[in-house]
């Protein structure tokens, strides 16, 4: 029954929360000078600039290494595409890369969403003692390369007997300064108090009001976080390729192991490369508007 | 630091910590739900319990994976590197003092990494937000299919620096490659790009600014249109035109937001890494056959890994941190400077 009752703001919430870019559509709306025709072509130059890499990564993906070795280079699409997308697959352990970076970047992403919400949620409507010098050492975190991590975690990693397992990729990057301090700027707007104070009054324990209160008015940001942690989960790079290594990469560490000259062949080398940014192309084809969104939203609160 | 964190409570306004246990409980009564009525006591002290812990339970996962996984490592970089620590003899570590810093500062080749990083740093970043600025402002207009231009731009953010750097090594290459064949149509003769110094900066630059200066438009984007529009109109009263409106108004305005994205492209540019790694082909690690682009990050990697050496790649990674600490240092300045003299 509580529940029931607590839909209802919370759903009259969640638009409130999708109406801020609304508001300022409003705000631009008539202002806002139209385009002319010249910003259109500056624009098309710009988008192809944006495009034509990886479309010419495709193209050179369906030739062949003789070819790519040829001046002029080639423009349009070959006869190699498939061929070379299966040698990059098995040859190149592109197969076992993509397998592990879907583990590897969805565990990260479940793990950062689920606990970034649950800080950010505490930062954002709960008092503690000292939450808002937690809250600025969260942020400062930011600032620490992960360059300064390595060596220590390389040898506990060994010394465990971790290496080249997935969790010594997994267990440092669960957690995000960034998501937290995200979901706490989107929840101080998003969640309005009185809905928590009356699931208090009902009588509801802090789990129960998180899972009744705080994840569906958080549900919208969770879900652009998530997006924007698997893409860089997905793409990490330094730590990776130090604690991983050709036999059980990720797709990140197979293409490392591609241009240092584990593979000869250009044309397969891109067909790996097409193969380890499909997934994320694809993401951003399906959730382009909501990871633009994101991006910016974090812009303006950060 | 009672003062800065007042400070911090006005700003963060849900952020006011309770002073001390006795005043919160008692300010509990408030509104922040007392316990059903009817309810055993031992209950209710478990509410009061749940009330009191819950904020702290729900922080921990962050703090305790960071500190593992963050603040100890980092400690233990600043005690390896002061150590004599090899890859091949882990289990003799031997103290060495300040020897690893002496070693570094002595090293050609760490200057020549500065150097480079900050060769890199400069000629990808200022060119980089410059047309991000450029861009955000074309797509602050109103456009038809707004949200696709603003997807297209962000796409390369999508490629990783491996698969990118892959892409633009082979575009780059010197025979066949798609830059130089370009090239030879204004009359420019072959550049052997990976080679020269700075052919192969250049090079991996654009890589960088490839990858970041849309996702840098999207932000700027995002500033400009929390301009607010009577900004524009009373400029526009006192005749300015669209230039002396993008001068004289988006571009102060965006002042906090270049800010800002000039020291996360200055933390980027310090700790860049994948990118000369891998256009180096097979040099790997070097940077380069001349070490021509082996920056700050790229010679930790060397040292640590590619010689075995991770004592002095932990005096590295400390030293790229004092530069990142003395770099934020110097923004906060010019940030308070600029504050006062508005």
């Amino acid at each position: 029954m509580t529940t029931s009752e607590l839909t209802l703001p919370q759903a009259k919430e969640k638009g409130a929360g999708g109406g801020r870019p609304a508001r300022r559509r409003v705000l631009g709306a008539g202002k806002q000078l139209h385009a002319g025709p010249a910003t259109y072509v500056v624009l098309t130059v710009l988008a192809l600039v944006s495009l034509a890499p990886l479309l010419w990564t495709a193209i050179a993906a369906s030739r062949n290494n003789e070819r790519l070795a040829q001046t002029p280079p080639p423009l349009w699409f070959g006869g190699n595409l498939f061929k070379n997308l299966q040698t990059a697959w098995d040859q190149a352990g592109l197969g076992t890369a993509m397998v592990n970076s879907v583990i590897v970047a969805g565990t990260i992403t479940f793990g950062t969403v689920l606990f970034s919400t649950l800080a950010g949620f505490a930062f954002a409507k709960l008092r503690f003692k000292f939450s808002s010098t937690l809250l600025l050492l969260t942020i400062g975190t930011m600032m620490i390369p992960p360059q300064l991590a390595v060596v220590p975690l390389y040898l506990w990693m060994s010394d465990l007997g971790w290496s080249n397992q997935l969790q010594t990729v997994i267990l440092p990057t669960l957690v995000s300064a960034f998501g937290t301090f995200f979901m706490r700027q989107y929840l101080v707007q998003a969640l309005p108090t009185e809905l928590i104070e009356a699931a208090r009054v009902d009588g509801a324990s802090s789990l129960r009001v998180v899972w009744h209160v705080v994840f569906p008015a958080a549900r919208p940001a969770m879900a652009v976080l998530g997006l924007l942690t698997f893409v860089m989960a997905w793409n990490d790079f330094l730590w990776p390729i130090i604690a991983l290594n050709q036999q059980n990469p990720t797709v990140q560490v197979a293409l490392n192991g591609l241009g240092t000259g584990y593979i000869p062949d250009q044309s397969v080398i891109m067909a790996g490369a097409l193969l380890g940014t499909l997934p994320l192309l694809i993401a951003f084809l399906l959730f382009g508007k909501q990871i633009v969104g994101g991006i910016m939203q974090g812009a303006i609160k950060g | 630091m009672t003062s800065s964190k007042q400070a911090l409570a006005q700003t963060a306004s849900s952020a006011d910590a309770a002073p001390g246990d006795q005043p919160g409980a008692a300010r509990r009564a408030h509104g922040r739900g007392t316990p059903p009525p009817g309810t055993s006591s031992w209950r209710s002290r478990l509410y009061r319990w749940d009330m009191k812990a819950s904020p702290y339970a729900f922080i921990a996962p962050f703090f305790i994976v960071f500190g593992a996984f963050g603040l100890v490592p980092l400690l233990y970089t600043a005690w390896y590197s002061l150590h004599n620590v090899q890859l091949s003899g882990l289990d003799h570590q031997t103290w060495v003092g300040l020897d690893n810093y002496k070693n570094l500062l002595s090293s050609e080749f760490f200057w020549n990494a500065l150097e480079n990083t900050f060769t890199i740093g400069v000629i990808s970043t200022v060119p980089q937000l410059l047309m991000a600025i450029g861009i955000a402002h074309l797509l602050n207009y109103r456009l038809r299919g707004s949200t696709v231009w603003r997807v297209v731009m962000l796409t390369p953010y999508a490629t990783s620096v491996a698969a990118a750097t892959l892409v633009f090594t082979l575009l780059y290459s010197w025979d066949g490659g798609m830059i130089n064949w370009l090239l030879h149509f204004v009359g420019i003769d072959p550049i052997n790009w990976r080679e020269s110094d700075w052919g192969g900066q250049f090079a991996v630059s654009s890589i960088v600014i490839w990858r970041w200066t849309g996702y840098n438009a999207l932000i700027y984007l995002a500033a400009m249109q929390a301009i607010p529009t009577d900004l524009y109109e009373s400029a526009a009263l006192d005749g300015a035109g669209r230039w002396q409106q993008f001068r004289h108004v988006t571009v102060p305005m965006l002042r906090p937001t270049i800010l800002f994205t000039v020291v996360v492209s200055t933390i980027g540019a310090t700790q860049l890494f994948g990118e000369p790694l891998l256009f180096g082909g097979v040099s790997g690690s070097k940077g380069g056959s001349a070490h021509q682009y082996q920056t700050l990050g790229l010679y930790m990697y060397d040292q640590g890994w590619g010689i075995g050496n991770l004592g002095k790649a932990s005096a590295i990674a400390w030293t790229m941190f004092l530069i990142l600490l003395i770099v934020a240092a110097i923004n906060l300045l010019i940030t308070r400077r600029l504050r006062k003299s508005q």
